[in-house]
């Protein structure tokens, strides 16, 4: 192998500027370098977990499809993972010479503002949207401001501001289309293909050159801090002030962004965002679609991974369960040696996973539905969006050509220590006619199969009651009803 | 050049002048990221970070105190106690001297703060308060309210009890009667803008404190017991805040106090600014009620007699909770003529941080206690709930009695209900709504009407004055300051429209500063509604003593009678000729007169008397109504709100673009507050919904699919408030009532609508389920 060469310092491109940092903190988070290093003090912090979008700035990084910006939490965003990407706050906006970027004119007036203080990150979260979609629907931009609180406004006059944005000005006239090139080839010079080592003993962050420098460094130090795409582990910083050092940064290597398809099987790499695997899998797998808006906000699907979402083990992550209804199968790599497991199997015990000490998670493959498989997921949460899971059922179902229940395979989160297979319930579908009675039958097994918990998401009793219901709503959707099954936002009123 | 040369002098109407639809003043601020709030002020070189320590029990003795890891860690220049506070350790804002700036020996909530680490960054304060060592005797301690006895259990204040005609005879005497419970939720501020003060120490004695505060008079006074020095050391600025809703009117003195304590003792500037989860832990949120209800009624549904009491969870301090829970009896009426009522207060001391204000002080809280007995009864009756809500309005001229002995002397909510009944199509799909529910399995509808009447004046009698300063510099541009405070309302707006309206200049004359108690001392919190009455009538009567002095000159000088000078669009009309404001201005000033006023108003005609229960206590009411219709999943008790309309009105309005805003985002906050905030505190007493990613505030996705909102373009005030507007900020609020009503109408349709769901708040989708199950089985039994 090629020897890996080292750079101590970090590039990457603050809105007009070049940046090189030789001195970064692994758990420096971009939110306090703007605001205190920078005295960028546009940018603020309302919650520091990457839940109120006060901070959101957008970063640009080439991929596959060129220069894409996304909404990212800065707050929870760090310093280290921006290697080679290009940074915009809101003070880079600007209009005409002299205006507001429209934007910017647009929330002004449509009274878009009232405290102004959520303000500049529903400026970069519609700033993001509108350079994708000019003239985006309501539904587009209720998913856009996900992950942007407002506690004044009631939102109204945002959403009106987002559909009058471009009467304000033309997309081709935007700084950030207009430098376009420009920035593409500034990024594309940052690219050297070298692995960034910056700091020493506590204070170590490391961003590998490639997968295979990746599975290398790891195994030369089997407890660093795996960090993709922070949306976890920047919490450990902000709230929990945990040490992360040292921390492998690993959300630009391309080798974990790719996702393919293969006769039938879609192989997501570890570092696949959310917002990146969206299109493939509202596509191929249509139930997954719903459920993906539902994860987090706009911000924290552009940042968030698959593979952190399932290396995390969190009872609560919203992937595994339909990934494991669906047969999904995990690889695990260790310097050059991999392994594939069932994905149900890496999940062993409240905070214990199938990982050893200097190996990670590489790739998810999760097979499409065969023809006639019918398959649904249902997330339950106080708020419909941007919240974290009560409960989570997931349910792939074959029928026999008499109408029984040839196969089943149910999982479900927010029910156990672990995400879980409901077994009982399988066992009592199994070989049945697919009939209410026989879900009704069935129901009365989730009881064996689950013992939930009372939280601040949800009782006990409320989790083994909507858990149940879940299975008798996903009767209701595969035996053909044309009554509506359950609530939606999206459809007409 | 100078901007005001521009002014247009042939205009026949200036530019934002009252009633006009103006752009927040900072709008251009807000979105370009440049509108300055504490946290992006320059810091003084050498500023010094504070980050408070937490109690770790929800009620206990310390025992022992080991700060000596904290004081050890990297960068920390001191740790307070409550011994170094110079002053008095009290910050208790009613002079009850229960909320002590620091814990000393005893810790009555999980989330007390105890010490106050300061160190050379935020980030060092922060992880040192992690190294103390606390040892706690833990006592017994009670977080909910549901147990305590709320005519025997401990009170942080003395109740209220408010009583018209014989309540208890007149529900025996009616032909039926029913009793109930209801639990409404308290509710996180959630203002974007954490809690921050920023103190910067000067000479001798003196100190100014950046705080972000409703209530700067307050936070200088306070910060004075606590360091024991006279107000007059102490100046209090706050440009704007990143919102405040109540939260900000008390909460805030605690970090200036602290700050001020160790920029005094160590010559630095010192700022904190918690954390969110600290924030959302350590300070008070909207009270929690348990109200029991008893009521009397005819087979029509006309009401007959009415007894509440309203239990409160205030936390371990009485902070506002006397007038809070005062509040909420003054609107358990709502819109609702009770012919007898006794209504009783119970401010119940727990061990969880002491509840505050919150957008409706108790007086939301009152309102869903009245139209759960509205529902209640519909229900006996087995009428729609709206139609018994308007058999038991206010007339009038009779039947317009409170409960308080004042008399309704401006109700308009016949009209502002019909209207909207009709504007809302609510028979229409009132029908709809039961076709659709008669052939829908598990999605069902729900639709409710309900209205709102809010009373306004602080019902502290003494809170009713303001102050303002203003200030004609010699090219004739203004200079406008007063003692109301900016946290996104548009307050500083109206307040500079009244002033540009007065003056007849354009508003771009009008500069608006920052509110400091340095300029207009002794003001009143921003609460209860009351900026733009008060601040803006404050504001008039400055300008006015300015314009009255120059009108007195030009009629001199120019040798006119009086009423022969007219202020015209940025000019001035003497007698026959025509000059630029700014002319008139500067020949003024070359005359020798005073370009400079205070100006100052007292709210007219209120008064109270608190042991009588009787007086008027509000100079007028502010109405308003809403209808939702929702949908709800009754497998799981998710819902969507389909539809809301809303016509509410603000008299002859300063600002229509303005309080658009203030009722859409009443309404959703309100919303938010009766359905998916819930703060759930677990069985050690820690409140456990303490960030964003735990309590849900709504979200865009969360407004209803259709939303309609109207200003009503045809009330007035009917007394002589600033340009016979009203005021807007709270009563908005309760509009989100509907939201609550159309959730336990859709759960009441799984039962024939033969059952009150009594369904709480918040209505999570657990307790909507609940609320569903528990009525699917009494029908069935």
């Amino acid at each position: 192998m090629a020897k890996i060469k080292i750079r101590n310092e970090i590039h990457f491109i603050l809105n007009g500027r070049d940046v090189v940092l030789s001195s970064v903190a692994p758990d420096a988070t971009l939110l306090d370098w703007l605001r205190l290093d920078r005295s960028l003090r546009g940018t603020k912090e309302g919650c520091a977990e990457g839940d109120c979008g006060a901070c959101t700035v957008l970063v640009g990084k080439l991929s596959a499809a060129g220069l894409v910006y996304e909404s990212v939490n800065a707050c929870i965003r760090f310093l280290g993972s921006l290697d080679g990407a290009h940074v915009v706050t809101v003070e880079h906006l600007r209009g005409q010479p002299g205006q507001l970027h429209p934007v910017q004119q647009a929330m002004v007036d449509f009274h878009g503002s009232q405290c102004g203080f959520c303000t500049p990150g529903f400026v970069m979260s519609l700033y993001g949207l509108w350079m994708r979609s000019l003239e985006p629907s309501d539904a587009a931009i209720e998913k856009a401001l996900q992950g942007n609180l407002c506690r004044c406004t009631g939102y109204e006059a945002i959403v009106r501001a987002a559909h009058a944005i471009s009467s304000y000005g033309k997309a081709a006239k935007d700084p950030l289309a207009a430098e376009r090139k420009a920035i593409t080839a500034r990024l594309e010079a940052l690219r050297d293909g070298a692995r960034v080592e910056i700091g020493s003993a506590e204070a170590r962050l490391i961003v590998p050159a490639n997968v295979d420098d990746f599975a290398n460094v790891l195994e030369q130090e089997p407890g660093a801090t795996i960090v993709a795409g922070s949306t976890d582990v920047g919490l450990w910083v902000t709230k929990h002030m945990r040490d992360i050092s040292p921390a492998v940064f690993i959300g630009n290597l391309d080798g974990l962004c790719t996702i393919a398809e293969d006769k039938g099987v879609i192989s997501i790499g570890a570092g696949v965002t959310y917002t990146e695997a969206f299109s493939t899998l509202s596509k191929r797998i249509p139930a997954l679609g719903p459920l993906f808006d539902r994860i987090g906000g706009e911000q924290v699907r552009n940042m968030g991974t698959i593979g952190g979402n399932i290396a995390n083990g969190s009872p609560i992550g919203d992937t595994p369960p339909p990934l494991i209804a669906l047969g999904a199968r995990l690889t695990l790599r260790k310097g050059k040696k991999r392994r594939t497991i069932p994905l149900e199997t890496f999940f062993i015990a409240y905070g214990k996973q199938d990982r050893q000490p200097g190996e990670f998670v590489e790739a998810v493959h999760v097979p499409v539905p065969a023809k006639g498989e019918k398959f649904a997921v249902y997330k339950i949460t106080k708020r419909r969006d941007e919240d974290i899971t009560a409960a989570l059922g997931a349910f792939l179902l074959t029928l026999a050509k008499d109408g029984t229940v040839a196969d089943v395979r149910i999982a479900y989160g927010g029910m156990a220590a672990t995400p879980k297979r409901a077994s009982f319930v399988e066992r009592a579908l199994l070989g049945k006619p697919w009939t209410e009675e026989t879900v009704e039958t069935a129901m009365a097994q989730y009881a064996r199969d689950f013992t939930p918990l009372t939280d601040m998401r949800a009782s006990a009793e409320y989790r083994a009651l909507a858990a149940k219901n879940l299975l008798l709503r996903f009767f209701v959707e595969t035996s053909g009803t044309r009554a509506p099954f359950q609530v939606s936002r999206n459809e007409a009123a | 050049m100078n901007k005001h040369a521009t002014s247009n002098l042939k205009a026949e109407k200036i530019v934002g002048g009252v009633a006009t639809d103006q752009r927040h003043d900072s709008a251009h601020k807000h979105v370009s990221g440049t509108a300055v709030y504490i946290d992006d002020m320059p810091e003084p070189a050498g500023t010094l970070h504070g980050c408070l320590g937490l109690s770790a029990a929800a009620h206990a003795t310390i025992t022992r105190m080991d700060l000596s890891a904290v004081r050890a860690a990297s960068g920390v220049v001191d740790v307070l106690t409550a011994k170094d506070v110079p002053g008095e350790n009290d910050i208790s804002p009613t002079g009850r001297h229960d909320e002590p700036v620091l814990a000393d020996g005893k810790v009555e909530f999980f989330g007390q703060p105890i010490f106050c680490v300061i160190a050379e960054t935020r980030e060092q304060a922060r992880r040192a308060t992690r190294l103390a060592k606390v040892e706690y005797k833990e006592l017994p301690f009670v977080t909910d309210i549901g147990g305590l006895d709320p005519r025997k259990d401990k009170l942080v204040t003395p109740p209220l009890t408010l009583k018209r005609g014989d309540a208890a005879a007149a529900i025996k005497a009616a032909p039926r009667r029913l009793k109930g419970k209801m639990r409404v939720g308290g509710q996180e501020h959630f203002y974007l803008e954490g809690h921050i003060a920023m103190a910067v120490p000067g000479e001798d004695q003196d100190v100014t404190i950046y705080s972000s505060t409703q209530h700067p008079s307050e936070v200088q006074h306070m910060v004075s017991h606590a360091l024991g020095i006279p107000s007059n050391a102490i100046t209090v600025e706050i440009r704007r805040m990143g919102g405040g809703f109540g939260g900000k009117e008390t909460q805030g003195n605690q970090f200036a106090a602290l700050a001020a304590i160790a920029a005094k003792k160590h010559h630095r500037a010192v700022k904190i600014r918690p954390d969110r989860d600290d924030d959302m832990i350590a300070t008070g949120k909207r009270h929690d009620f348990l109200v029991d209800y008893e009521v009397g009624f005819d087979d029509e549904g006309n009401i007959l007699g009415v007894d509440f009491m309203f239990a409160a969870r205030c936390g371990f301090s009485s902070d506002l909770s006397g007038p809070v829970t005062d509040r909420a009896l003054f609107h358990c009426d709502n819109t609702y003529f009770w012919p007898a009522v006794h209504a009783q207060s119970a401010p119940l001391y727990t061990n969880t941080v002491s509840n505050t204000a919150f957008r409706g002080f108790g007086g939301p809280q009152g309102m869903v206690g009245a139209e759960r007995v509205i529902d209640e009864v519909a229900f006996a009756v087995g009428k729609d709930p709206l139609e018994i809500r308007k058999k038991n309005f206010y007339g009038t001229s009779d039947r317009n009695i409170t409960p308080y002995h004042q008399t309704v002397e401006d109700n308009i909510i016949q009209r502002i209900v019909t209207e909207l009944e009709e504007s809302a199509c609510y028979a229409r799909r009132r029908r709809e709504i039961s076709a659709f529910n008669a052939n829908s399995r598990f999605v069902k509808r729900g639709l409710a009407l309900t209205p709102v009447k809010f009373g306004i004046s602080f019902t502290a009698t003494h809170y009713n004055q303001a102050g303002a300063l203003v200030h004609v510099y010699t090219d004739g541009s203004v200079h406008l300051n007063h003692g109301g405070t900016e946290m996104g309302q548009g307050l500083y707006l109206k307040v500079a429209q009244v002033v540009a309206e007065e003056f007849q200049i354009d508003l771009d004359q009008v500069k608006i500063t920052a509110t400091t108690t340095g300029k207009v001392p002794n003001t009143s919190a921003t609460a209860a509604s009351s900026g733009s009455d008060l601040n803006g009538m404050a504001a008039q009567n400055g300008a006015r003593q300015i314009k009255d002095r120059l009108t007195d000159f030009a009629a001199e000088k120019y040798q006119v009678p009086r009423d022969q000078v007219l202020f015209l669009p940025n000019r001035v009309r003497i007698g026959n000729q025509e000059i630029a404001f700014a002319d008139l201005v500067k020949q003024a000033y070359m005359a020798r007169i005073q370009l400079s006023a205070a100006g100052f108003y007292k709210t007219p005609k209120i008064h109270w008397n608190r042991d009588k229960g009787e007086g008027r206590p509000f100079y007028y009411f502010a109405y308003g109504a809403s209808c939702s219709e929702v949908s709800v999943d009754t497998l799981t008790g998710e819902y969507v709100v389909e539809r809301t309309d809303i016509l509410h009105e603000t008299g002859r309005s300063l600002n229509r673009a303005i309080d658009l805003g203030q009722i859409e985002g009443g309404f959703i906050q309100g919303m938010g507050w009766l359905t998916t905030e819930e703060l759930w505190w677990d069985d050690k007493g820690r409140l456990r919904t303490h960030a964003p990613s735990t309590y849900k505030i709504p979200l865009a996705s969360d407004r209803p699919k259709i939303f309609n909102v109207t200003l009503a373009d045809w009330p007035e005030a009917s007394e002589p408030t600033i340009h016979r507007s009203k005021a807007v900020g709270e009563p908005p609020f309760p509009l989100g009532m509907s939201v609550l009503h159309a959730l336990s109408d859709a759960v009441a349709s799984v039962a024939d609508h033969r059952i009150c769901p009594r369904l709480d708040a918040p209505a999570t989708p657990e307790r909507v389920l609940m609320a569903i199950e528990r009525l699917k089985g009494e029908a069935k039994a």
